[in-house]
């Protein structure tokens, strides 16, 4: 239904795309996986046309014969939404905030003369339906701000499908999603498939998730297809060696051995955090309980994971452990010595340091990389020379060279930039390493690598790891015990092997249900 | 809705209070004893002590604030010393010609500078965004005073097709005294233009680049449709905030452009009371100006919620 | 790496009115205190080579003098504006969602409905005119907008990860603000310098012209401008070449303003 002949791009003379090539059957699903960069969000925009601006295109894009790349703006617009609809990663940004949802989703039908505009809010009305938004309980009338991540997509998703187009684009469309509504947003976009007969392209970065929807997948690096064929055949023979590691590093487990000993570090204790909510002039003030009498210890030498979905409370909980929050009740001790926000004593400070998510906004862009690294010596009178000394010792143990100290942190890849920042967190020999969603902005490769790292970090100066994050991989892969957290309480607790293959609680059950799997016969 | 009205409200009356206050120490605290200072160095104790009764100088600060301020809740400035009319006559008879002057200036440069810089933005960087851009570029950098005298030279003196300045009344004829009022306008709106197209440009060129502009093409609209639909009511937020800020400048500007064309409006009121003087005349004009100034954010504010619904539930 | 146009443009313009200004110090073509009242109101000869005065002064040794004024009133407003402003914009994002932060926030609001051309209304009311006064007012004018600047900048600053981890190292908001904070806003504040640089030429210009800033017999281009408005029929040069005076200094600054946006500030470039 869909073919693409040697499809190549360049923007301002960057070659972007290099001869991509691959068909897509009716009522077929067509995965496109690859790692960032690699081309596969610019195939899309390719196909409907929408490239950039500056974007140079040749090939050959055929939907039932026609060349769209030969058909003038004026078809192609009306071609956009009625025969191929898109699909994009952000939900949060991608519906208009001033507009309601009913007529987002009606402006479909009416730029494209399907309908007058009460009957195109009729059909508005049943297409949200379709998608799981019942108009009695999310009325046509609510605006992108009143609803959540996973209702947003819907509204994408109705808007998109609300022609019955042959073809549905999506673009990550999960991947800003936590793991339970991207289940659920996957199980749509297969009934889509199923029952409406609709073809889907479906790209992402996660090969679990294709596993479980292509009919057949293509693999996509630096602008070229590297390999494609049946889903089942392409995960059962990893024919292509970036494939294989692809493969490999998706399910990367670093060797550890663990040494844990009975000596708690990190003892939390009935912590509770509540946040103020509404106005303090109109009516009373009113408290969100953001961390629920939490319980929390981690042990010497020990990689605790903290799991669970977004607004569950974890980075409120970091912030207090870090002594950057107060608590409303209980407590936390470090070492056996209380922290307390607003007087936290540097000698205290120098037990706990902290990995962030984003690469780009954990240093200042003004600062050299020795200075970066540096700066925890605030909480310690260390002499210059020892310093250096240190500083220099710390980058190379995250494989970084003690030249790069004169850099500027630009000149580094993101990878790297999480390297340093690991190197400016162990450099005054913390007791407690919190990694705050650390690896999730990264790669698959790239978080194998930093995996490793870590692991031959913890060996070597015998760090206690606080792992929070919403990945399961990540966790299952590094930590010996895991809680799982929801609306501000832990709900269970145990160990990671156990609770990851025989959870307890409805939730966790429910959580690690939502997984994306390959399934165990593909991967022996 | 009615939170964020109330709540906007109530900083309306603190805006005025507070503003109030400051004007009425400036004029009155700081610089000692108003009478004295009206009258000169030489005048003899007695008129000074009549005037002081005259001007109600006798009495506490709290006593005179509370005084002038209940006075203007009832539309009573007091009385001009040298006028010797109440002073709301005088502002009313002026407000007559700045009030319609400013409103004009303000309607040819919205009318002016929103259709130029949607036009600059979607044609960005081509002839036209180039056109509009350097235009503006030198617009912002003409003070309007000069305009107004280069606009008189040309098309008062050598052309004669208006007058080089005074104001017929509107007992005139509207027409006849809202041609008076072209070449002030025309002067007063040149910057304000200016500023307003590149806010427009910025603004819609930002929108476009936004993730809602795009779904909104893949649902098959054009780029102009899309323009149209999704990003012009998100674009006009920054728009409205340049208009609510600039309307300060816009009233500052109308002061000064009288003087240019001799309009008897609130600024020649101000700048003869200020040689004569006359400081309840001062007070009270500055007072009505921040006035006018405060009265106009509320509204963009009010405006907001009303292009943006997470204003109408939030706080 | 490559300078904007614009940037060379407009640095080029504005220092060559700063360089008359500094030149009228030692030497003018003509003393502008010598007045010469036989040759009045002569249009641009090889003499004069932007013609006399109503007193005969000649008007581009009055351009020279006048720079000094318009360019120092403007200059040491900014000065103000920035010495406030900052450390309040700095203060009040450090105490974000505080109730400092209200208070400095809407006095900030407050000062905003005050124009520069009110402010020199009430100070001129008390103390009479003089340059001073404009520089005063306009100074307070800026403080607002210098404090507002800072403020958005820093706000932005403060979510990012690189301020925690300087919390986690220990350091306080005070530190933090010195060495994080205003480092990074610095691009933001030397555009803005500019801009409010710029609009204090024009309001400089303005408060002369109405009779509150600079006296005479100090020339000023606002003042030269107010002379010339009886004679504009009989002599339009008066009028015509401090006007220009004025606009190409702006035009100057706003340009540099734009060109040093777009080379200190990469994201911008591609919206411009």
């Amino acid at each position: 239904m869909l073919s693409v002949e040697n499809l190549s791009m360049a923007i301002h003379g960057t070659p972007i795309l290099n001869g991509v090539s691959f068909e897509i059957g009716r009522g077929e699903v067509f995965g496109l996986v690859g790692e960032s960069g690699s081309g596969k969000s610019m195939t899309a925009l390719g196909v409907m046309r929408l490239e950039p601006r500056g974007a140079e295109v040749s090939g050959r894009v055929l939907l039932e014969g026609k060349d769209l790349m030969r058909e003038p703006e004026s078809r192609m617009n009306a071609l956009r939404g009625r025969e191929i609809g898109m699909i994009f990663q952000e939900p949060m940004t991608a519906l208009n905030p001033v507009k309601t949802i009913g007529d987002q989703v009606a402006e479909t039908l009416l730029v494209h003369d399907a309908a007058d505009r009460a009957s195109a809010r009729k059909v508005a009305a049943e297409r949200l339906a379709r998608v799981g938004l019942d108009p009695d309980k999310v009325p046509l009338s609510r605006y992108p701000h009143e609803l959540s991540g996973g209702q947003r997509q819907r509204v994408c998703i109705a808007m998109a499908v609300a022609l019955r187009p042959k073809l549905l684009i999506a673009d990550e469309p999960t991947t800003a999603l936590d793991v339970t509504t991207q289940a659920q947003i996957l199980k749509l976009l297969k009934s889509l498939v199923e029952e409406d007969g609709m073809s889907l392209m479906l790209i992402t970065h996660d090969l679990a998730v294709v596993a479980g929807m292509a009919h057949h997948v293509a693999v996509m690096r630096d602008g070229g297809i590297v390999e494609q064929a049946p889903t089942a055949r392409l995960f059962r023979e990893r024919a292509h060696p970036y494939t294989a590691k692809l493969f490999s590093d998706s399910g990367h487990v670093p060797r550890r051995e663990p040494d844990t000993s009975v000596k708690p570090v990190l003892q939390v204790l009935g912590a509770t955090r509540d946040y103020p909510v509404g106005s303090s002039l109109f009516g009373p003030r009113q408290h969100f309980r953001a961390v629920d009498d939490v319980d929390l210890t981690v042990y010497e030498g020990e990689s605790v994971g903290l799991v669970g979905e977004s607004g569950c409370g974890k980075s409120t909980l970091t912030r207090a452990i870090l002594g950057l929050d107060p608590l409303e009740g209980g407590s936390i001790e470090l070492d056996g010595t209380p922290v307390i926000a607003g007087q936290v004593p540097h000698a205290l400070r120098r037990g706990m340091q902290v990995v962030f998510q984003d690469p780009y906004g954990s240093f200042n862009p003004r600062h050299r990389v020795g200075r970066l690294v540096a700066e925890p010596f605030h909480l310690d009178s260390v002499p210059e020379t020892e310093r250096d000394r240190r500083v220099a010792e710390a980058l190379e143990a995250v494989g970084l060279t003690p030249a790069d100290r004169d850099k500027y942190i630009h000149e580094f890849s993101g990878g790297q930039r999480q390297r340093i920042a690991i190197a400016r967190a162990i450099v005054i020999r913390p007791r407690l390493l919190i990694l705050d969603e650390a690896v999730s902005a990264l790669d698959v490769s790239i978080r194998a690598q930093i995996l490793d790292l870590l692991a031959d970090l913890q060996q070597r100066f015998r760090l206690s790891y606080l792992f929070i994050s919403h990945d399961l991989s990540v966790v299952r892969a590094i930590t010996d015990r895991v809680l799982v957290m929801q609306a501000g309480r832990i709900v269970e607790e145990g160990e990671t092997g156990t609770v990851l293959t025989a959870p307890q609680h409805p939730y966790s059950r429910k959580l690690i249900a939502a997984v994306p799997r390959i399934p165990e016969a593909w991967v022996a | 809705m009615l939170r964020y009205l109330g709540s906007r409200l109530l900083s309306l009356c603190l805006s005025l209070a507070v503003a109030s206050l400051v004007i009425f120490a400036a004029i009155e605290v700081v610089p000692g004893d108003p009478a004295s200072f009206m009258l000169g160095l030489n005048a003899e104790p007695d008129t000074v002590a009549a005037l002081r009764q005259e001007l109600g100088l006798e009495g506490g600060y709290v006593e005179r604030y509370l005084a002038w301020t209940g006075g203007m809740l009832h539309g009573d400035f007091g009385t001009s010393y040298t006028y010797r009319v109440p002073v709301s006559e005088l502002i009313i008879a002026r407000l007559w010609v700045s009030l319609p002057l400013t409103i004009f200036a303000l309607i040819i440069s919205t009318a002016i500078a929103i259709p130029a810089g949607v036009w600059a933005a979607s044609r960005r960087g081509r002839p036209a965004d180039i056109l509009v851009m350097g235009t503006t570029q030198l617009g912002m950098a003409v003070p309007n005073f000069w305009f107004a005298m280069i606009l008189v030279l040309i098309f008062a003196i050598n052309l004669g097709w208006f007058a080089a300045g005074g104001f017929p009344g509107w007992e005139a004829g509207f027409f006849t005294a809202l041609k008076s009022l072209v070449l002030p306008a025309l002067s007063l709106a040149l910057f304000q233009a200016s500023i307003l197209a590149r806010v427009m440009r910025s603004s819609l060129l930002e929108t476009l680049d936004q993730d809602y502009v795009r779904t909104a093409r893949a649902k098959g609209l054009s780029r102009r449709l899309a323009i149209r639909n999704h990003a012009m009511r998100n674009a006009m937020i920054p728009v409205m905030t340049i208009v609510g800020l600039q309307f300060s400048n816009l009233i500052a500007g109308a002061i000064i452009i009288e003087n240019v064309f001799f309009l008897p409006g609130l600024g020649r009121l101000v700048f003869q009371a200020i040689t004569q003087r006359d400081l309840i005349v001062v007070e009270s004009v500055v007072m009505i100006l921040v006035f006018a100034v405060i009265l106009v954010n509320f509204l963009v504010d009010l405006s907001y919620a009303v292009i943006d619904p997470r204003l109408r539930r939030r706080r | 790496m490559k300078l904007p146009a614009t940037l060379i443009l407009g640095a080029a313009l504005s220092a060559a009115f700063v360089l008359l200004g500094l030149i009228s110090f030692v030497w003018t073509p003509y003393d502008v205190t010598v007045l010469n009242v036989a040759g009045r109101m002569q249009g641009p000869s090889a003499d004069h080579l932007l013609g006399t005065d109503h007193f005969g002064r000649d008007i581009l040794s009055m351009i020279m003098v006048g720079a000094r004024t318009s360019i120092g009133v403007a200059l040491v407003s900014v000065g103000i504006g920035m010495a406030f402003g900052v450390p309040l914009g700095l203060f009040a994002a450090a105490n974000r969602g505080g109730w400092v932060d209200e208070v400095i926030m809407r006095g900030n609001d407050m000062v905003f409905a005050f124009p520069p051309l009110v402010l020199a209304i009430l100070i001129t009311a008390n103390f009479g005119p003089s340059a001073v006064n404009a520089i005063l007012a306009i100074g307070i004018f800026n403080i607002p907008v210098f404090a507002r600047v800072t403020r958005g900048g820093a706000l932005s600053l403060w979510t990012l990860d690189f301020v925690m981890a300087a919390r986690v190292a220990g350091k306080g908001p005070g530190r933090i603000s010195a060495e994080h904070i205003l480092p990074n806003i610095l691009n933001l504040l030397i555009v803005q310098g500019t801009i409010q640089f710029s609009v204090g030429i024009i309001f400089e210009a303005a408060l002369s012209y109405v009779g509150l800033g600079a006296q005479p017999p100090v020339p000023s281009w606002g003042r030269m401008l107010a002379d010339s408005q009886t004679m504009i029929g009989l002599a339009p040069h008066m009028a015509i070449f401090p006007g220009l005076a004025i606009v190409l200094m702006v035009l100057g600054l706003n340009l540099m303003g734009d060109g040093l946006r777009d080379h200190l500030d990469p994201r911008l470039r591609r919206m411009r």
